[in-house]
């Protein structure tokens, strides 16, 4: 047995687990989250449209800059590390920068993801002196024309911006985060070649359909020959940060480094502008709502209490992947992917490497899930009304 | 990288940078520095761990967590890969001179 397990540094992201006695204690939950993402607002300038939270207005109840020091000072409590914020645009929050501050004072390390809008010369050289928080900036491609397409007109340009700022502080590290779609994944060596040349780290993560990605999914969700050339990708640059999100592409050979579980409720959380907490960020769904941060008891007790999360912390069944010899390394893949393409959850990913997502998703009536989606998102107040 | 090589004869703390949260598994560690995340397995590795600061070498850590001399080999290994992973330094009241890079 080996005493430590060295992950690659990532938020989930843990080494290989061969003799998967660590994944079994992760299965069962920890004290904690070790990835916690709060998304602080759901107001955004831009309108992406695989947005996972359909941003674009804040929401009237959103937390008080009172309350959310109130959830620091929890997380603070509970030995979270360091937390992950989005949006939305977290940087268009007055109080953004305030909370920043309040939660590295309180020994919580924060990362945030942002389009690049909120980062001047100014504000590059504060995030520089500071070890305690880091910058993502979010692109889809690797060129004004690719990236603008999805985020919009002058998107790539306020995002190399801040990188140049970054990079003039001395910010070394910092992150360039793309989510892989059909468009962008020709496009990963000039995004390693970008991120090599500002000094930062490269981060791909997988496209899932939730949010406003459920309608554009099936258009822009890589083909089966890009998710093989995008494995061997990986393989190849295993510096390139994943948080572990691809591992339902394992099952095409030897596994990715990282846990190869789904994290959702026993490592991983969400944390929505209200208060809100879900499972996983990819998981913005009634089912998948453990409770509020403003409920007795906070955010400790949703994470070690509630039903779901309980729930979520037993054993699964692997039914319909059960007899397929690839799912120690794939686990049945992404319960987000499953869930918003109407795959039950004890099915196969809908990107299954062996093509059983597709067969599943033939024969599941998929209009049932749209509907119950969009009557979600009204009733949480997430969608944009225009 | 390793600067220098882990010294079981020489004094170690933890990085000032590093956080341990106890877990039922035994520790996870995190350095807010390279924003790195360790587990450590084992209970006894974790007090081992706390106590490094406590001695003037790895070794007289050992003697007094009372670890099974059989089982040193393997938390030497996990604390040799702490040291380089800069989660574990070299301590200033180390008799040898010099710290590492
Ligand atoms: S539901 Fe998908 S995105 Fe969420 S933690 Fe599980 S695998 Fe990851
Ligand atoms: S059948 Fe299931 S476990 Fe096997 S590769 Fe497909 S999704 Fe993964």
């Amino acid at each position: 047995m080996t005493l430590i397990e060295e992950p690659r540094p990532d938020n989930l992201v843990l080494s290989p687990v061969k003799q998967s006695g660590l994944a079994e204690q992760m299965k069962r939950g920890l004290d904690a989250p070790i990835c916690l993402t709060w998304e602080l607002t759901y107001a955004c300038n831009l309108q992406c449209v695989h947005c996972l939270s359909s941003s674009g207005r804040r929401d009237p109840r959103e937390l008080t800059t009172e309350e959310c020091e109130a959830v620091i000072d929890e997380l603070q409590r509970m030995q979270v590390f360091y937390i992950n914020i989005g949006g939305g645009e977290p940087t268009i929050r007055k109080d953004f920068w305030h909370l920043v501050r309040y939660a590295v004072d309180h020994g919580v390390g924060v990362k945030f993801s942002t389009n690049g809008s909120g980062i001047d010369a100014e504000v590059a050289e504060q995030l520089a002196e500071s070890d305690y928080v880091d910058v993502q900036i979010s692109i889809d491609g690797a060129d004004a024309e690719t990236n603008d397409h999805v985020r919009g007109e002058g998107s790539f340009a306020t995002a190399v911006q801040a990188m140049e700022h970054l990079q003039a502080a001395g910010f070394e590290g910092f992150k360039i985060s793309v989510v892989m779609t059909r468009h962008n994944i020709p496009q990963v060596d000039e995004f390693k070649a970008m991120a090599d040349h500002y000094g930062a780290q490269l981060r791909l993560t997988r496209f899932r359909p939730s949010g406003r990605g459920a309608d554009s999914w099936e258009a822009l969700h890589p083909t089966d020959q890009q998710q093989r050339e995008l494995y061997h990708w990986l393989m190849d640059h295993p510096d390139v940060l994943t948080g572990d999100s691809f591992f339902h592409l394992s099952a095409l050979g030897e596994a990715l480094p990282g846990l190869n579980l789904c994290g959702a409720g026993r490592v991983v959380c969400l944390i929505d502008p209200v208060g809100d907490v879900y499972a996983c960020p990819f998981v913005l769904h009634d089912e998948f709502l453990a409770g509020s941060v403003r409920d007795d008891g906070g955010f400790q007790k949703v994470w070690q209490e509630s039903d779901l999360f309980t729930e979520l912390r037993e054993p699964q069944s692997a039914g319909a992947c059960a007899s397929c010899g690839h799912f120690d390394a794939c686990q049945g893949g992404c319960m987000a992917a499953k869930f918003f393409t109407g795959i039950p959850l004890d099915g196969p990913d809908p990107e299954c490497v062996l093509g059983h997502g597709e067969e599943a998703m033939d024969s599941v009536a998929r209009a049932a899930v749209s509907k119950d989606h969009s009557r979600t998102t009204v009733v949480l107040g997430r969608k944009p009304v225009s | 990288m390793t600067a220098a090589a882990f010294d079981a004869d020489r004094a170690y703390r933890l990085h000032e940078q590093v956080a341990l949260r106890p877990e039922p598994f035994g520790a996870l560690a995190y350095h807010y520095g390279n924003r790195r995340l360790n587990f450590l397995r084992a209970k006894e590795l974790v007090t081992l761990v706390e106590s490094l600061a406590d001695h003037d070498s790895v070794q007289a850590a050992f003697d007094a967590a009372r670890i099974d001399p059989r089982r040193w080999p393997s938390f030497e290994r996990a604390l040799a890969s702490l040291a380089a992973s800069d989660f574990l330094v070299p301590d200033a009241h180390d008799a040898h001179e010099g710290a590492a890079a």
